[in-house]
C-alpha cells in the first residue's frame, strides 16, 4: 500500500514552473524533509499537498485513495494536517479557541442542536477538550492555555500552531519550517517535539526545513529541490554532499 | 480581582462564569422586568426600541463581529421581517406563527445574498449588500399588492392565545424575551463548533480551510443566523410603528446597526447591547442638544447623519473595541489598582507577516 505518493506533480502559474514534475513517495511513519533554496517551491508543494493550489498536471495519492479533487476543507478530515510558514493561527481568540477549532473535522453536532446547546452538544464539546487537553499536555502549553494569541511571543506562537495541527490527530503532518524565527534554544525543543510526534504518536512528518542541524538531527529521508525540479533524494547525509545541492546553495 | 479555581472542563463551557456573573445578570433582569411598573409611557417605548435594537444587534454582531463580514444592507432584513409579519398578520395568522415565519423568511434572503456574494469580503460585500438592500426597498414600494406600496402597510397587534396586546408594556416583555432567547442561543452558538469555525473565517481564511471549515457553509450559515435573527427584530419594530412605510428601512437604518455594531464593541455580544442603548439614545440626545444650541447650528438639515457619521470615525480612530473595550479596561484598571500598566492593551506587532496566502 501506499502511504503518500506525488506522481508527475507539477504547477505552472503563467510561464512559472514553480513545481515541474516532481515524484516522491512517503512510507509510513518516517520524517520526510523537502530542502531547497528560496523559492524552489517548496512551500507550493505543500499548498498543492493541502488542495488550496490546483495541480497542473499531476496526481497525489494518500492512502491508496486518489486525493487531486478533494476540496481543501475535506483534507484535515482525510488525516493530514498542516502548520504554515508565517503563523496562521486566529490571532482574536485564546490558545484553548485556536486548539478547538482544529478538532473541527471531528465535529458531530449539527447546527440546530448548538443552538440549543443539547447536553449531546455539551458531552461532545467535553470530548474534545478532553482531546485538546492531552495535547496541551504534550506540548506543556498549559501555562498559555487563556491566553490570546495576539499578546503571545513568537516561539510560543509556533508551538500553538504545531499544537493546532495535532489537534487534527492527523496520520500525515506537514510542517512548513517548524524553525524559522525560533531561537536556537526554541529549535531544540522543536526537534525533540518532531521525533516524539513520530515515535510517540506515530504520525508520519512532511518538513520543509532550512535549518540543517534540525533536518539532519530528525529527517529520515531528504528531498533537495531546485527551480520546481528534483535535484536529489536519499538520506540526510548524502543529500547534503550532493554535488548539485552543494552547487544549487552555494552558487558556481 | 477574581481568581476562578477551575476543576471541571464544564467550568469553561457555563455562559455565566461565576457567582458574581449570576447576581448581576439576574439583577439587570429583575430590573428589565419590573421598569415598565415605574416608567411612565415615553420611556417603555424608548426601552422597547433599545430592545428591538439590541436584537438586531447581535443579529449583525454575529455577521460582523465574528465571521467579519460587512453589511450594509441589514435594514433590508429588518424590512423583510417586518413585512412578512405584518402581511401574515393581515391574512389572519396568528402572531406565535408569522413571527417565527418572518426569521425564516429573513434568513432565506440572507442565504439568498449570501451564496453570491461569498468569494468577497470586505469593501466589495459591503457594496453588494448595499445594492441588494436598495432593491429590496424598492421592492417593498412596488409590490403594492403584499406591501402596500407607498401607502404602507398597517400592522395589527400581536395576539397571544386569543388577546390583542396593543399595550405598550406588552410589546416591552415581547421584545425582552425574544432578546434574551436571542442572547442564549448566540452564545450557545458561540461556543459551539460552528461558533468558532466563523472566528475562524474571521481570522484566517485559509488557515480554516486547512483545519476542515467549509467556508462556503459556514459564510452562508452566518448570513441566515444574521439575517433571520435582524428579521425577527424587524417584526417587532413593524409593531413598534404600528404603521410599514417603505422608507422605514433605508440606508441610514443600516448605517445605525453597523454604527451600533461598531460603537458597542466588534466581536462581543455585550457590545451589541452597549450600541443598541447608545443607538438608542443618540437621537434624543441630538434633540436634546439642538434646543441649546445657536438656530445657525441646529437647523443645518441631515445633521443626525454626519453626526452619526462622525460617531463612528472616531470610534474606529480612537476605540476599535468601542464601549464595551473601553469598560474592559476601565475594569480591569481597578482590579489591578494600582498596578495597571498603560501598555497592557497595546497589541503586540506581528512580525513576520509577509507572504500572508489569502
Amino acid at each position: 500500500m501506499t502511504f503518500f505518493q506525488a506522481d508527475g506533480l507539477s504547477i505552472h502559474f503563467g510561464g512559472i514552473k514553480a513545481v515541474d514534475n516532481v515524484n516522491f513517495t512517503i512510507e509510513k511513519g518516517e520524517i520526510f524533509t523537502i530542502i531547497g533554496p528560496n523559492g524552489a517551491g517548496k512551500t507550493t508543494i505543500f499548498n498543492l499537498v493541502s488542495r488550496i493550489y490546483e495541480p497542473t498536471m499531476g496526481r497525489l495519492v494518500f492512502q491508496d485513495q486518489d486525493i487531486t479533487q478533494v476540496p481543501a476543507h475535506k483534507v484535515a478530515s482525510l488525516g493530514i494536517a498542516r502548520t504554515f510558514q508565517n503563523i496562521e493561527l486566529f490571532e482574536h481568540a485564546s490558545v484553548l479557541h485556536n486548539l478547538l477549532i482544529g478538532r473541527h473535522c471531528h465535529r458531530k453536532s449539527n447546527l440546530l442542536s448548538e443552538i440549543l446547546f443539547l447536553p449531546s452538544t455539551k458531552r461532545l464539546e467535553l470530548e474534545h477538550r478532553e482531546k485538546v487537553e492531552e495535547v496541551i499536555d504534550f506540548l506543556d502549553l498549559a501555562v498559555y492555555r487563556d491566553q490570546m494569541i495576539a499578546n503571545l511571543p513568537y516561539g510560543v506562537r509556533k508551538v500553538v500552531e504545531l499544537g493546532r495541527a495535532l489537534c487534527i490527530e492527523p496520520t500525515l503532518l506537514l510542517l512548513d519550517e517548524p524553525s524559522s524565527g525560533l531561537n536556537v534554544e526554541e529549535t531544540q525543543d522543536m526537534a525533540f517535539w518532531i521525533e516524539d510526534i513520530k515515535n510517540d504518536l506515530g504520525i508520519t512528518v512532511l518538513m520543509v526545513e532550512h535549518d540543517m542541524s534540525l533536518v539532519s538531527q530528525v529527517s529520515d529521508r531528504v528531498l533537495a529541490l531546485n527551480y520546481g525540479r528534483v535535484l536529489a533524494e536519499g538520506a540526510p547525509r548524502e543529500v547534503q554532499e550532493n554535488a548539485e545541492v552543494v552547487r544549487a546553495y552555494l552558487g558556481g | 480581582m477574581r481568581f476562578i479555581f477551575k476543576t471541571r472542563y464544564e467550568q469553561d463551557l457555563n455562559i455565566a462564569r461565576h457567582g458574581g456573573d449570576w447576581f448581576w445578570y439576574g439583577l439587570l433582569l429583575v430590573l428589565m422586568v419590573l421598569a415598565p411598573l415605574v416608567l411612565d409611557l415615553f420611556y417603555i417605548g424608548e426601552l422597547t426600541l433599545v430592545l428591538i435594537y439590541a436584537i438586531a444587534g447581535v443579529g449583525l454582531m454575529l455577521l460582523v463581529g465574528y465571521t467579519g463580514l460587512v453589511s450594509l444592507g441589514h435594514a433590508a432584513f429588518l424590512g423583510i421581517g417586518a413585512y412578512t409579519n405584518a402581511y401574515f398578520l393581515g391574512q389572519g395568522w396568528p402572531f406565535l406563527i408569522t413571527f417565527p415565519l418572518s426569521g425564516i423568511v429573513a434568513a432565506l434572503a440572507g442565504i439568498a445574498i449570501g451564496v453570491p456574494t461569498l468569494r468577497m469580503t470586505g469593501l466589495y460585500l459591503a457594496i453588494a449588500t448595499l445594492a441588494f438592500s436598495i432593491i429590496v426597498e424598492k421592492v417593498f414600494s412596488h409590490w403594492s399588492s403584499v406591501t402596500g406600496g407607498f401607502d404602507g402597510l398597517p400592522v395589527d397587534a400581536p395576539d397571544l392565545f386569543g388577546y390583542e396586546l396593543w399595550e405598550p408594556w406588552q410589546l416591552y416583555y415581547i421584545a425582552l424575551v425574544v432578546l434574551v432567547l436571542v442572547l442564549w442561543g448566540s452564545a450557545n452558538l458561540l461556543r459551539s463548533p460552528t461558533g468558532r469555525a466563523m472566528v475562524a473565517v474571521r481570522d484566517s481564511e485559509v488557515s480554516a480551510q486547512s483545519m476542515g471549515v467549509n467556508l462556503a457553509w459556514t459564510k452562508t450559515i452566518a448570513f441566515a443566523v444574521s439575517a433571520g435573527i435582524t428579521g425577527l427584530a424587524g417584526a417587532l419594530f413593524g409593531h413598534f410603528v404600528q404603521h410599514l412605510a417603505p422608507d422605514s428601512f433605508a440606508i441610514l437604518l443600516s448605517i445605525q446597526l453597523l454604527l451600533l455594531v461598531v460603537v458597542g464593541g466588534v466581536g462581543s455580544l455585550h457590545g451589541a447591547i452597549y450600541g443598541a442603548i447608545f443607538v438608542g439614545a443618540l437621537p434624543q440626545l441630538i434633540a436634546i442638544a439642538r434646543d441649546y444650541l445657536p438656530p445657525a447650528v441646529s437647523q443645518i438639515p441631515g445633521l443626525e447623519p454626519g453626526l452619526f457619521g462622525v460617531i463612528l470615525v472616531l470610534f474606529i480612530i480612537f476605540e476599535p473595541f468601542g464601549i464595551y473595550g473601553r469598560w474592559r479596561k476601565v475594569k480591569l484598571y481597578f482590579d489591578l489598582f494600582p498596578l495597571y500598566k498603560k501598555a497592557t492593551f497595546k497589541r503586540q506587532k506581528a512580525y513576520l507577516k509577509t507572504e500572508r496566502l489569502r
